[in-house]
């Protein structure tokens, strides 16, 4: 039994976060919103030398075959940072899907140039998720049912929320895989990008309690600072709250990723429902407590806000992940 | 093979062989039907034989030395007997105060010679212990404490008011904090006490669902001692808070208890055929979900290896719109962090049995207090165990210090916000 990072884990969250600290992860999503791509792929470059890209490819397509916690560690951090970019997509669900697909030559054409940095891949699978995110900016997309894996073409730029966030409609391209493979393939990929995704709330999260915190501790009102009230301090004691308990079940589901695979869609599900809820209400209180300054764009908090927003609701809504955990409760998977 | 360090959930060989002997002794001993209510003269008696029944077993205090008659087991084995204990329904533990509160004091900062006197009649229930700590004035603010002890020939003499002391009206001793000197905190001192000597009036408090687990105790001139002080004169807040840090922490309400009624509450849902109503089924859902978090949670903290990096300190101050890093967890760091689990458990408590009471619908109210146990031993929990289970865990937001007290604790002791001007 293990529930807790090892100091390994430890050490490799921490050098990302003093990589991406270095690299100024605001500014370098601002540009990616508007339509400079090229500061955020280095990042992305520097994040597949670091090993992020690989985590989830076979050794034997130049992967790293990490265990899907490292996974969960890596994007978390990034979802700490608000890094721009398909990160449940790439580094997740495309590596999951083609590895469960088992078709070597796609394998071979994707998954080393995936897992080395040269290929940022994205990947659109309706309902669940719509459009391909910055397909217009990557060189791998992709469109999958149930029953047909394509090329996707990238189409019309939507508005997102996130304008970090470019969401592309694409149009079928060419036939890669069909049958009865694809299903099982999607749907391991759809878990293992909302697993992702989950990850990156709670890291997301996490960053709107400290900056929030620090902006409590030194903001003052009536003559003192705003984070003395005990109005101010009960809310982001329930935002800690609500991110601490929610960690386990996110560990538990890459656990279950690799271990349970009967349980990986409940517990995946249960992190993702618990994940979204704590980073909106980290989202909620930040905005609450830094009142209007955190309304305008100037203080930055937005790119948090509005990557919380929009993960919330993308692989997978609550209502959809709470009925997958209800149907496995029905069915008496109780443990 | 798994490299060392890799997540999993697994139990190994011992701890598997635990359970299963945990989990054979409680289907074979626990009685099939409810004990009489614990605060009846009938129950008392019941209670306190099924204690001795479970010490005969070496089940009473497992994570104990064995030389005060436990068994040494690991954070997480206790974790697993607790899984077992509520999941098999045993009877509610008479002498919680005492094994949940004083019993980690005394290993903290107790003597060996208290140890050897108090711990071993402990485990075997034949002392019940009731905790002393509030007073009428002496709430949330518990450093208000007005009740004395004066120095006398060989020990001191106890006098004021002690209030809500749970267990008091049929408990043998007590244990609370004593005004010694003037300073607020540093001027009290934690003494243990006699109930049944001269001097102690004890009124019993009717509580809102009809029980009496709650008392008055009055002290006039009570004699205590010296080998009864537990640490040093006027460093009794010391010693106290780490007893409130496990009691607001996991050893009081441990994870099983709510896994367990999480359990019962899923398969009262099936069985009120309640999966077509989606409101209802998304609280199942929460409530099952937040209890394996806390239980998940726990599993974290009892497998974190010595050898693990501590959690760093709070960050430091930085650019506004730039993160830092509060390392993997918060909450494993030091007492103060229990006040997260505590608010944590007792509001999925209050959740669990709202959403089985809505269940049951207009029966919920039937559950006939105390006036009959059908249903009770339905794998489904059984109306009167929810309405009563209910009533109990709305005290769960109060006692060990309120939510409010416990979300302030975390916001500055945790988070590190400035101190309130109290």
């Amino acid at each position: 039994m293990r529930l807790t990072p090892s100091a390994e884990q430890e050490q490799f969250a921490a050098a990302l976060h003093a990589m991406l600290t270095e690299a100024d992860i605001p500014t370098v999503a601002r540009r990616w919103a508007a339509d400079d791509p090229a500061p955020g792929q280095v990042v992305w470059r520097r994040l597949a030398e670091l090993g992020v890209a690989g985590l989830a490819v076979p050794e034997r397509w130049g992967g790293l075959a990490a265990h899907p916690a490292d996974v969960v560690i890596a994007c978390e951090e990034l979802g700490h940072h608000a890094l721009p970019g398909p990160v449940a997509e790439s580094i997740a669900a495309l590596p999951m899907l083609l590895t469960t697909l088992g078709d070597d030559a796609l394998c071979e054409t994707w998954l080393p140039r995936l897992a080395s940095g040269e290929v940022i891949g994205t990947l659109a699978v309706a309902p669940h998720v719509p459009y391909a995110t910055d397909a217009d900016v990557v060189s791998l997309v992709l469109r999958a049912d149930e029953r047909t894996l394509r090329l996707g073409v990238p189409g019309p730029r939507l508005r997102s929320v996130d304008d970090t966030r470019r969401l592309v409609e694409v149009a079928d391209g060419a036939l890669l895989v069909t049958g009865p493979t694809v299903g099982p393939a999607v749907a391991h990929a759809l878990d293992a990008g909302a697993l992702a995704c989950a990850a990156q709330l709670l890291g997301a999260g996490h960053a709107l309690l400290e900056t929030t915190l620090r902006y409590a501790g030194q903001r003052t009102q009536f003559g003192q600072p705003i984070g003395q009230f005990q109005a101010v301090k009960h809310l982001l004691a329930d935002v800690a709250i609500g991110l601490e308990f929610a960690r386990p079940l996110l560990y538990a589901a890459a656990v279950a990723l690799a271990d349970h695979p009967a349980m990986a869609a409940r517990d995946i599900s249960a992190a993702k429902v618990a994940c979204a809820d704590a980073a909106q209400r980290a989202a909620r209180t930040a905005l609450q407590v830094h009142g209007a300054i955190g309304y305008a764009r100037e203080s930055g908090l937005d790119l948090w806000l509005t990557r919380i927003w929009a993960l919330a609701r993308t692989w997978g809504t609550q209502s959809w992940h709470r009925d997958r955990i209800r149907t496995a409760l029905a069915a008496g998977d109780l443990t | 093979m798994r490299p060392a360090g890799t997540m999993n959930l697994d139990l190994d060989d011992e701890t598997h062989a635990f359970r299963a002997e945990v989990r054979s002794w409680l289907a074979t001993n626990v009685p099939a039907t409810p004990l009489p209510p614990v605060d009846t003269p009938e129950g008392d008696l019941a209670h306190r034989a099924w204690e001795r029944q479970l010490a005969t077993a070496g089940l009473s205090v497992v994570s104990w030395p064995t030389a005060y008659g436990g068994r040494d087991v690991s954070p997480l084995q206790w974790l697993i007997f607790e899984e077992e204990y509520h999941r098999a329904r045993a009877p509610v533990r008479i002498n919680q105060n005492g094994l949940f509160l004083l019993a980690p004091t005394l290993f903290a900062h107790g003597t060996a010679e208290q140890r050897a006197r108090l711990l071993p009649r402990m485990a075997r229930a034949d002392d019940v212990w009731a905790q002393a700590w509030s007073e009428p004035e002496a709430g949330s603010d518990l450093a208000g404490i007005r009740s004395r002890a004066v120095r006398t020939d060989g020990g001191w003499l106890l006098s004021g008011q002690k209030t809500w002391s749970t267990r008091a009206a049929q408990a043998d001793r007590a244990f609370g904090l004593f005004r010694t000197g003037v300073d607020r905190h540093r001027g009290l001192t934690y003494l243990m006490f006699d109930l049944r000597v001269e001097g102690v009036t004890v009124r019993p408090i009717q509580q809102v669902g009809g029980a009496t687990g709650f008392a008055e105790i009055f002290l006039d001139q009570v004699f205590v001692p010296d080998a009864d002080v537990l640490g040093a004169v006027d460093q009794g807040w010391t010693v106290a808070m780490s007893t409130a840090s496990h009691e607001r922490g996991l050893s009081l309400r441990s994870p099983g208890r709510f896994t367990a009624a999480a359990g019962r509450l899923v398969r009262l849902w099936c069985r009120a055929g309640a999966h077509a109503d989606p409101a209802l089924s998304d609280r199942v859902v929460d409530g099952w979900v937040a209890a394996r978090a806390y239980q998940l949670h726990s599993y974290g903290t009892a497998t974190r290896e010595a050898t693990d990096r501590p959690p760093e300190p709070p960050p430091p101050p930085g650019r506004a719109d730039r993160p830092t890093r509060t390392g993997p967890t918060m909450l494993s760091g030091g007492g103060h962090a229990t006040s997260m689990t505590k608010v944590f458990w007792s509001e999925l408590d209050v959740a669990l049995h709202e959403v089985a009471l809505d269940l049951l619908g207009p029966d919920a109210e039937t559950g006939g207090l105390r006036t009959g146990t059908a249903g009770w031993a339905g794998d489904d929990g059984g109306t009167d165990a929810w309405l009563d289970g209910y009533l109990f865990s709305l005290a769960g937001p109060i006692y060990a210090g309120t939510n409010e007290i416990q979300r302030t604790v975390i916001a500055e002791r945790v988070l590190g916000l400035p101190r309130d001007r109290r």
